[in-house]
């Protein structure tokens, strides 16, 4: 996607022993279009960290205005001409000789007046709207960015270290291990990928945890075959054999000199698999295999928004789609524009 | 080509094992207890214990293995827990409208993309290209359910287009009437990703010595594009498309759930909340046979398009 290119003058500074990771950083630089969308990301984060601290947003369950408040650009709904019910015109008859309740009349009114009430004046305007209980949408999505966004990077996260292990494992030894590793992952790729999901969540139920756990086990087959073709191209070269000859553990060679050698190609894969997995997560929290019913995301905002939009209520299905396109725009520029820095052979395949 | 086809078979049974293991043990594990589940919430533990018997949980966990497996090879699932509807008739009854739908959106979406694809592919590095690639980024951000939500209410509610949702007994009915709006909705979402793949598949083959030699003896560009281009690009995107296809039976279950299509998509997802085990059970195990299956047959089909292809 990127269209800015690596200035050549780069070279010289890298064989001056410059890191792989300063010099990836300098080559990051260098794309506008990854800076900038960096610099979503990050806003995005702060966000997240600032909502989840209770800085912002913490009230997003305080109905502020009234049912379905219009965003403040539109100004209030128009009055609905209710119909009144018509006075009774017959003259009021005393029943109260019949009445069986009439004499506690009183003895209930005095208890009444020892509970004081409030009356609370709804705002008929929120900022960007409210929903159907008039909880502010703009709270909602920023509580809601902060489930989907939580949920995605810890799936990520998750499917990233079981994938990159097994990998590892599968790559490195290869032989009676490698052939199980490939059954599992043989197994786990025969059954698509939506219906394995779906298997998951029918057995470990809702929940941010759970949506974490059922996208991570669902989701590291991907990772686990680049990492453990890696795995079999690094695991003779000479200075893995080097670090054998003196003596480091398979351990050792696994993860402390193969594993920083493919970083690179994890970490592409991990922010790939964000993108992915805020994607599934709203797509299940919709469908109400996602998050609990006291929690907001994005997927519920939009489960709730179809049908305030017959009532020409569209303001959060806007708050949500717009938060959610802006991050995964950012996200995927800014994954595109890692992979070109980071791997710079890559460049322009895509 | 005989023995590969039985090699292939034969290597598809520790897969299929390892299928059938992973669903009954996962199941097994996390999935609660059947018995509990059918007595429901008034059964004494006495009529808990004679379902425990009757399905035979009580027995130890290898001849409850066993008992699976011949579930699986005699295609007699029971019934659904929940509407007590044979799993065999629920997959023959619910198929047909899951076909009605997928169909068409495969082959809308392969037939518009390649030439969008190609078309893109061409101009690449234009001012046309740059637009349809930053166009495509921005539609893959938007959440698949904001197209449906929008076209639903935009195309059927508010125009009139097309019915809102529905379903009716005949094909001809289903086809023109109520399958268009998802189709069409379906096809806009995927044609986005479809046309970025394909675009690499024929940057890819544009690359090669052959397009240039192909110039070089004259010939236009129609022709090198068509006939020498489209033809070594097919094999990735036929290898896409095959990878698709179990998918099909799957369903676009969002679209079936939207559109109220009684597909098989909509029946897993009813069966997963439902908690309906058999269902979801014989549905993994069959799906994953079927998806084997397209794989072989896809590495077959290579053959045919690619004569250098060496199955071994």
């Amino acid at each position: 996607m990127s269209t800015v290119l690596a200035s050549p003058q780069l070279t010289p500074s890298m064989t001056r022993g410059k890191g792989v990771w300063a010099a990836a950083a300098t080559r990051f630089k260098t794309d506008h279009v990854g800076m900038a969308s960096l610099v979503i990301v990050a806003l995005f984060l702060l966000l997240v960290i600032a909502s989840g601290a209770g800085l912002i947003a913490a009230d997003w369950q305080v109905e502020r205005g009234v049912p379905d408040a219009p965003p403040s650009f539109v100004g209030p709904a128009a009055p609905t001409e209710g119909v009144a019910i018509a006075a009774p015109t017959g003259p009021n008859v005393d029943i109260s000789a019949i009445d069986p309740l009439a004499p506690r009349y009183k003895e209930w009114a005095e208890a009444a007046k020892k509970y004081q009430t409030t009356e609370t004046i709804k705002a008929t305007t929120l900022p960007f709207g409210g929903d159907r209980l008039g909880r502010d949408v703009l709270s909602k999505a920023i509580k809601g960015a902060q489930v989907s966004i939580l949920v995605g990077v810890s799936a990520a996260v998750l499917a990233t270290i079981i994938g990159t292990f097994l990998g590892a494992i599968a790559g490195f030894f290869g032989g009676k291990v490698g052939d199980i590793l490939e059954w599992v992952y043989n197994v786990f790729t025969a059954i698509p990928g939506i219906l394995l999901i779906f298997a998951f969540a029918a057995v470990f139920g809702r929940g941010i945890g759970s949506v974490v756990l059922i996208l991570g086990l669902a989701g590291w087959t991907g990772i686990y075959r680049l990492v453990r073709a890696e795995f079999i191209k690094h695991a003779n070269r000479d200075y893995v054999r080097s670090a054998e000859a003196i003596g480091a553990s398979n351990t050792a060679r696994m993860f402390r000199h193969i594993l920083p050698n493919i970083s690179h190609v994890v970490l592409v894969q991990l922010s790939i698999h964000v993108v992915g997995f805020i994607k599934s997560e709203v797509i299940l929290s919709y469908l109400g295999l996602g998050v609990g019913v006291d929690q907001v995301s994005w997927g519920t905002m939009l489960s709730e928004a179809q049908s305030e939009l017959i009532l020409g209520h569209w303001w959060q299905l806007a708050a949500a789609t717009i938060f959610m396109a802006v991050f995964v725009t950012a996200f995927s520029l800014m994954t595109d524009a890692l992979r070109d820095a980071l791997d710079p052979k890559l460049r322009g395949l895509e | 080509m005989t023995a590969y086809l039985i090699r292939r078979l034969w290597q598809m049974i520790p897969t299929l094992f390892g299928v059938v293991l992973f669903v009954f043990l996962l199941f097994k594990a996390f999935g609660g207890d059947p018995a509990t589940v059918l007595g429901g919430q008034n059964a004494t533990a006495a009529q808990v214990d004679a379902i425990r018997q009757q399905l035979g949980l009580d027995r130890p966990l290898y001849v409850q293995f066993g008992i699976f497996l011949r579930q699986i090879v005699t295609f007699d699932w029971g019934n659904s827990w929940a509407t007590n509807e044979s799993v065999a008739h629920l997959f023959a009854t619910r198929l047909p409208a899951t076909l009605t739908v997928m169909v068409p959106i495969l082959l809308l979406d392969s037939f518009l993309a390649i030439p969008v694809a190609m078309g893109v592919a061409y101009v690449r590095g234009s001012l046309t290209d740059r637009a349809i690639m930053v166009a495509t980024t921005l539609a893959l951000s938007i959440s698949f359910l904001v197209y449906v939500i929008v076209g639903q209410y935009v195309f059927a509610f508010q125009l009139g287009l097309f019915p809102v949702q529905g379903w009716s007994d005949s094909v001809w009915t289903n086809l023109v009437t109520y399958a268009p709006l998802p189709v069409l909705l379906a096809v806009a979402v995927s044609l986005a990703p479809t046309t970025r793949l394909y675009r690499t598949f024929f940057l890819d083959e544009i690359g090669h010595d052959y397009v240039r030699t192909a110039r070089a003896k004259g010939l236009t560009e129609p022709v090198i594009l068509m006939k020498h281009v489209l033809r070594n690009a097919m094999i990735p995107i036929l290898t896409n498309v095959a990878v698709a296809l179990p998918g099909i039976f799957v369903g676009a279950f969002l679209i079936e759930q939207f559109f109220s299509i009684p597909g098989l998509g909509r029946e897993i997802l009813l069966a997963v909340n439902r908690s309906d085990y058999p269902v979801i059970q014989a549905f993994a195990v069959y799906i994953a046979v079927i998806t084997m299956v397209v794989n072989l047959l896809t590495d077959i089909l290579y053959k045919l398009v690619d004569p250098r292809v060496v199955l071994k």
